[in-house]
């Protein structure tokens, strides 16, 4: 009754209090986390996993050449992809924003279908139908060549949207300064234009280059050398040569070494420009 | 008045269904100094940008130092070097410093060499007081210093017209004295200007002619004491008594003219 009268906006209520609410809430959720752990831990085969992804000798044979060959191959297919995918991209996004229709149409056909179809698919076109369709044709650069050219074709529909994105995000005012101080319209565009528009794309820029690092791995559907092998097909070599998984942990871990730092400067990339904006 | 610098005849810009411009008639002779003022949405900012064919004329003629800009065989690159234009957002290009905005302008349309181009830039950075910036990137500056900024930019480029599309407007009232000094001293020096503004102390003390714009034509023309001291026309009186003494205004209907792109 003294409750009610002090405090007569609030009414006395009934069961939980929010407080409380919040707190069962949150300790289920970390009764559900332990729980999982628990049952992860008793039920998984320790001992089995172990001898399985985890034998250190194994490990150890595969050193440098995992590094020295696989990792430094993976490198070398993401690098020359990307480098084609940024070249064919830009055109692409600069076709797209063309005032020549028929550029813009078949800019727009190129992004649709490149970007609607699995990348294993264009690799598979690149080995066998690209061969098949022009007897005598060689890829320059041999597979280095295929791969940069199907790692590239996929990476340019992506980039091309991300380049014309940020091409269209650069202020309407900054081509109109240039302009009015006597540049030409191409001429704006790459001094003035681009320059700025690469500074607003580098991060989905750099996502897009951990996406064909992992893609990289498709490389094994072309047919590769010894010397040719890159991480996931080194791995798996390995792991059918010993019977054993480790290898595949081991080429795992060197894709994670090369994809969480960039992850990180993304990050920071991000957080700069948010605050660049401000 | 000598040749005209800039001549407009016939003038008209629609946007759309959007009438903008309605037949401008104007000259401007070597070494006037023009302000153009009138409400928002009378054309005044359209008109300018047509001075450098920013925007295209839907019809008419506009001639600049003798050559027809709306000839269109005529190499616009190359007049638009003589024409220099000062932004009401100054858009000055972020990803350089002051001393590159004015100079990589001087050297990829220009072809002016290295040192010659660090040279004008740092002679124009002096005449707009900013010397001391010549390092800094326009994103330290205040609003004012960026709009010196983009004054010396242009003016590093030689021009023999310049034009200003309400240089001041987007700039905070104490730092707006800064650069119409600035603007006061190129008036001094001969320069041809033509200035879209609201400021109409310096309308009144600096230019040699005022235009009064209202629904996409010139409404008024003449010297600043009879077109802001003794207006001959009703619309211009309403449009000075609001813009002297806005507390004063009536709440009224918008004209169709008034409505659609300002400026």
């Amino acid at each position: 009754m003294a409750d009610t009268e002090t405090t007569p906006l609030q009414p006395k209520r009934k069961g939980l209090t929010r407080r409380q609410k919040r707190s069962i809430s949150r300790g289920i959720q970390y009764a559900v986390f332990v729980a999982a752990v628990i049952a992860f831990g008793v039920t998984a085969d320790w001992g089995r996993l172990q001898n399985q992804f985890a034998q250190v000798d194994i490990a150890e044979r595969m050193f440098p050449e995992v590094i020295t060959l696989a990792l430094k191959n993976t490198v070398l297919y993401t690098v020359t992809g990307f480098g084609v995918g940024l070249a064919l991209g830009m055109v692409i996004a600069l076709m797209r924003l063309s005032s020549v229709g028929p550029y813009r149409w078949l800019a727009g056909v190129y992004i649709e279908i490149f970007r609607g179809l699995p990348a294993l698919l264009i690799f598979i076109f690149i080995g066998v139908a690209v061969p098949l369709a022009f007897p005598g044709t060689e890829i320059i650069g041999g597979t280095y060549g295929k791969v940069a050219l199907a790692l590239g074709l996929v990476a340019a529909a992506y980039m091309a949207e991300t380049i014309r994105a940020g091409i269209q995000a650069v202020p309407k005012g900054q081509m109109e300064a240039a302009r009015s101080l006597g540049f030409s319209p191409g001429r704006a565009m790459v001094s003035i234009i681009i320059p700025q528009a690469f500074r607003i794309i580098l991060p989905p820029l750099t996502n897009e280059l951990v996406l064909l690092f992992k893609d990289s791995s498709l490389v094994l559907f072309l047919g590769v050398t010894l010397e040719e092998r890159e991480l996931s097909k080194y791995g798996r070599d390995l792991a059918s040569q010993t019977a054993n998984s480790t290898p595949i942990l081991v080429a795992g871990l060197c894709y994670l070494l090369i994809t969480i730092p960039l992850g990180f400067v993304v990050r920071r990339m991000e957080a700069k420009a948010q605050e660049a904006v401000k | 008045m000598s040749r005209p610098e800039i001549r407009v005849s016939g003038l008209h810009k629609s946007f759309g269904d959007n009438h903008v411009l309605r037949g401008i008639d104007l000259e401007i002779g070597q070494g006037e100094v023009v302000c153009v003022i009138g409400p928002s949405g009378s054309g005044k900012s359209t008109l300018l940008r047509c001075v450098n064919l920013l925007e295209e004329p839907s019809k008419g003629q506009v001639f600049v130092g003798g050559t027809e800009l709306t000839d269109p065989d005529v190499d616009i690159d190359a007049v638009r070097r003589r024409i220099g234009m000062v932004f009401q957002q100054f858009n000055l290009f972020p990803h350089l410093t002051v001393t590159e905005n004015l100079t990589l302008p001087q050297r990829r349309v220009l072809r002016r060499g290295k040192a010659e181009a660090a040279k004008v830039a740092a002679q124009n950075l002096a005449r707009v007081g900013l010397a001391e910036k010549a390092d800094a990137y326009p994103s330290s500056l205040s609003g004012g210093q960026q709009q010196r900024v983009a004054i010396a930019r242009a003016l590093a480029m030689g021009p023999e017209v310049m034009l200003f599309d309400e240089p001041t407007s987007a700039l905070d009232p104490e730092l707006v004295g800064d650069v119409l000094a600035v603007m006061r001293m190129l008036a001094d020096e001969g320069m041809t200007m033509m200035v879209v503004t609201h400021e109409m102390t310096f309308a009144r003390e600096v230019a040699d002619r005022v235009v009064f714009m209202d629904g996409g034509v010139i409404v008024e023309d003449g010297a600043p004491e009879r077109v802001i001291g003794a207006p001959q026309h009703e619309r211009t009186r309403h449009f000075l008594s609001r813009l002297l003494d806005p507390a004063m205004a009536q709440v009224e209907e918008e004209t169709s003219d008034q409505v659609g792109k300002s400026g």
